[in-house]
């Protein structure tokens, strides 16, 4: 039996927690449309608009792990700034039509959904035989932990990450630009 | 075990990272336009990222290690989702085509 907090019997459906677990299960089931959505769907904007659909109820589940601050950098980050950047690059570069027939590939088909298949069932049954014990935690995960954490321990990395992006953000400009003429 | 308490329960949250990943990786494989397979991608670390936090809550000793942990993969798919979308841009440009079966002029 993996680590599960608070398990108590049932609840019904209308006290807080049952409403809480039947608010769950809804963000599962978008995160999961979202995502079928964005593999399958014929046209690419369909597609972005799937993974907007999935993001969001993956920045719910955050919400549910007990992490209300990385919910909302879900929302910012990934619904609000790269899905509009795929958006955008999509109305820039994405001729709509220009469907070629024909097989992509040997792995697009049923051979592909067959390479899903398993890496996802070898993934499920790995989870359901392993066991994880749960340690006594040692702090919150509130807020404040998180920044003394980021500006004491992870400085470094913080740093790090704001180099990275800024060189993203130079390299990207560079890239685009070259051969903007054409 | 109740299906309303399933968000207390750490293998729900790696069920669902797994179908995620699943889902991802069948995008990879069977998309043929370069955006395409950046969505796909974006779906692996959103797979990645899930599991990630469920640890954190569920069994790390410190929570917020999780957390950054996570903000950093963010920011990493920030960048790189930046980069990649420039480079389709400019094979855009060139190639008048994002298919990736255009691409073939390095195919010996």
């Amino acid at each position: 039996m993996n680590p599960s907090m608070a398990i108590t019997e049932a609840p019904g459906l209308f006290t807080a927690d049952g409403l809480t677990g039947l608010i769950f299960l809804v963000m599962m089931a978008v995160t999961l449309i979202g995502g079928i959505i964005s593999c399958c769907a014929e046209r690419l904007v369909r597609a972005v608009a799937g993974l907007i659909v999935c993001f969001i109820g993956v920045a719910a589940l955050y919400y549910f792990l007990n992490s209300p601050f990385v919910a909302m950098m879900q929302m910012l980050i990934y619904v609000g700034a790269v899905c509009i950047t795929i958006a955008f690059a999509i109305m820039l570069a994405a001729p709509e039509e220009s469907k070629k027939n024909g097989p992509a590939g040997p792995l697009s088909g049923p051979l592909g959904f067959i390479t899903a298949g398993l890496v996802t069932i070898g993934l499920i049954v790995m989870a359901m035989r392993a066991k994880f014990t749960s340690l006594p935690k040692v702090s919150d995960g509130t807020m404040k932990e998180m920044g003394i954490q980021l500006l004491t321990s992870y400085s470094m990395v913080f740093e790090l990450i704001s180099i990275v992006l800024l060189i993203a953000i130079i390299g990207a400009l560079v890239i685009a630009r070259a051969g903007r003429s054409k | 075990m109740s299906l309303l308490t399933l968000y207390n329960n750490l293998n729900t949250f790696l069920y669902l990272a797994a179908m995620l990943f699943g889902m991802g990786i069948y995008g990879l494989v069977t998309r043929r336009t370069l955006i395409g397979m950046l969505i796909a991608s974006e779906l692996i670390l959103a797979a990645a990222s899930i599991n990630f936090m469920a640890f954190n809550r569920f069994t790390a000793p410190d929570p917020t290690v999780g957390q950054i942990f996570t903000l950093f993969i963010m920011a990493i798919a920030a960048a790189e989702a930046a980069i990649g979308l420039s480079i389709i841009i400019a094979v855009y440009r060139n190639y008048k085509s994002i298919d990736t079966e255009d691409l073939v002029e390095l195919k010996g």
